[in-house]
């Protein structure tokens, strides 16, 4: 009875497949056993792949919203450190190419932007000024450059772990405040 | 944001980045979908949407405010909010899923997000939330879906571009030989190991979609899981493809718009360091 049962249903299930034809003998075909196949598959309409991909996603997509992010992803030093790294560089490398762009041009333009004249317009500032653009500036300086050697000691795949990550990364923000500290009143 | 897509859409084809091709059959980026993006809708906030109320309230009750994401697709136009429920810790297990079924089935069966396993195994029903429960009932529990992705429903993230991801990366095991004893491919212990902390990965896209650098060019870049994936296969002595393998990340977007963020590292459920496996590519890659 069980072997029976097998056998019915496995025979069912070559008849579902497309080429099932191939297996099964003539004359089974010819009394149409195959087409009362009791088995009935999903009705689905084919979508060519191009079709699906670019224009039912794209048409779907352009409704969907994008979830939340930057705005409520929670601070962690990981990604703060990451994003006050790119800005720090930024800042220094753009003040240095502004500065060297503007002393390039000075003497068509009759500006005077040398050394002796900066300095002297910097002692002309009220000292706490003065204080709080060398402690930033230093900041963004001692910050960039050690943090700049944890990413190359990453780049040897070493202290990769969240714990000393996390470690690294408060000793940076404090050893560069420390320093930003020490260049201002140097 | 607004001009990196500008220009991605309207710059000559000059200036345009070079894409990087991830799905090798057509020879075309898969950036061409991903391209129709629509413009971020931040949801409205908790405060200015309606609160639904815990069914079963007495006089010992710890309530504490959920406030979760919700769109609706069938009301395509109106904007994302952020949906308060209050529930009785007393009565709902500690974990933020159990919060979220015992709201869909007493408090709003609307509620729509995916889960299955519910212990770590499928990673169905990642998604934005803060750990457990925080026992702390003054304070609000905010649940969001998976970062940067597009929202189906609720919370319920389209995850069509890291799936194809991942496929574009052939992980499976790619041999020419065949086995030295033609039932199977042996590899030492010591070769083993290197697995380890590599396949136990269940592509749950929590670490892809912590990454800052995914969030911009998810398009091109393929992420901390599918790189953590990709060098499971390139660690692996038994696969005889490293060389093509490597080849294909082998470009600007693949795997070097990874600027070693870590949140990925941080925020896998499963304890696993794809920043670290990534590092090994790039480290294998400077030194082939």
């Amino acid at each position: 009875m069980l072997a029976q049962r097998i056998a019915q249903q496995s025979l069912r299930r070559l008849a579902a497949q497309p080429n099932a034809y191939r297996f099964a003998a003539p004359a089974a075909i010819a009394t149409g056993a195959f087409n009362t196949s009791q088995r009935r598959l999903v009705a689905a309409q084919a979508v060519p792949e191009h079709e699906a991909r670019d224009s039912i996603l794209a048409k779907q997509r352009l409704n969907r919203p994008v979830a939340p992010h930057l705005a409520i992803y929670q601070p962690q030093i990981t990604w703060y450190g990451s994003a006050f790294n790119r800005i720090t560089g930024c800042v220094l490398s753009g003040g240095f190419y502004i500065y060297g762009a503007l002393y390039l041009i000075a003497p068509v333009l009759g500006w005077h932007v040398e050394s002796a004249v900066v300095a002297a317009s910097f002692a002309a500032w009220p000292v706490i000024l003065q204080i709080l653009a060398k402690t930033s500036v230093g900041f963004f300086f001692t910050f960039h450059c050690m943090n700049g050697i944890r990413h190359l000691t990453w780049d040897t795949a070493s202290m990769i772990t969240n714990k000393k990550v996390a470690q690294t990364g408060w000793f940076v923000v404090g050893a560069s405040a420390l320093g930003a500290l020490a260049l201002a009143f140097i | 944001m607004a001009l990196r897509l500008a220009s991605r859409r309207f710059a000559p084809q000059v200036f345009r980045r070079g894409m990087a091709t991830t799905i090798e059959h057509t020879k075309e980026p898969i950036a061409a979908t991903a391209e129709a993006t629509s413009a971020s809708r931040p949801p409205i906030p908790a405060n200015k949407t309606s609160t639904e109320h815990e069914p079963k309230k007495d006089e010992n009750s710890r309530i504490k405010t959920f406030n979760i994401y919700r769109w609706n697709p069938d009301e395509p136009a109106s904007k994302p909010k952020m949906q308060s429920y209050t529930l009785d810790l007393n009565k709902t297990g500690p974990m933020m899923l159990d919060a979220l079924i015992r709201i869909k089935n007493e408090v709003d069966p609307t509620l729509t997000f995916r889960r299955s396993c519910r212990e770590g195994i499928c990673g169905s029903c990642a998604m934005n939330i803060d750990g457990r429960i925080p026992t702390d009932t003054a304070k609000d529990s905010k649940i969001y879906p998976l970062p940067h992705t597009y929202v189906v429903k609720d919370l319920v993230p389209d995850l069509t571009q890291f799936y194809k991801q991942y496929k574009s990366i052939k992980p499976y095991l790619q041999r020419d030989t065949p086995s030295p004893d033609g039932k199977e491919n042996l590899q030492s212990k010591e070769d083993r190991r290197k697995l380890d902390g590599l396949y136990e990965c269940i592509l749950c896209a929590c670490c892809s979609t912590s990454c800052p650098s995914y969030w911009w060019n998810s398009e091109e870049y393929l992420g901390p899981a599918v790189l953590m994936q990709s060098y499971r296969w390139i660690a692996d002595s038994r696969d005889e493809k490293t060389a093509q393998r490597k080849d294909q990340l082998n470009n600007s977007m693949s795997l070097y718009r990874c600027h070693t963020i870590l949140n990925c590292s941080r925020t896998c459920p499963k304890g696993l360091n794809p920043a670290l496996a990534i590092a090994e590519i790039k480290k294998s890659m400077a030194f082939a």
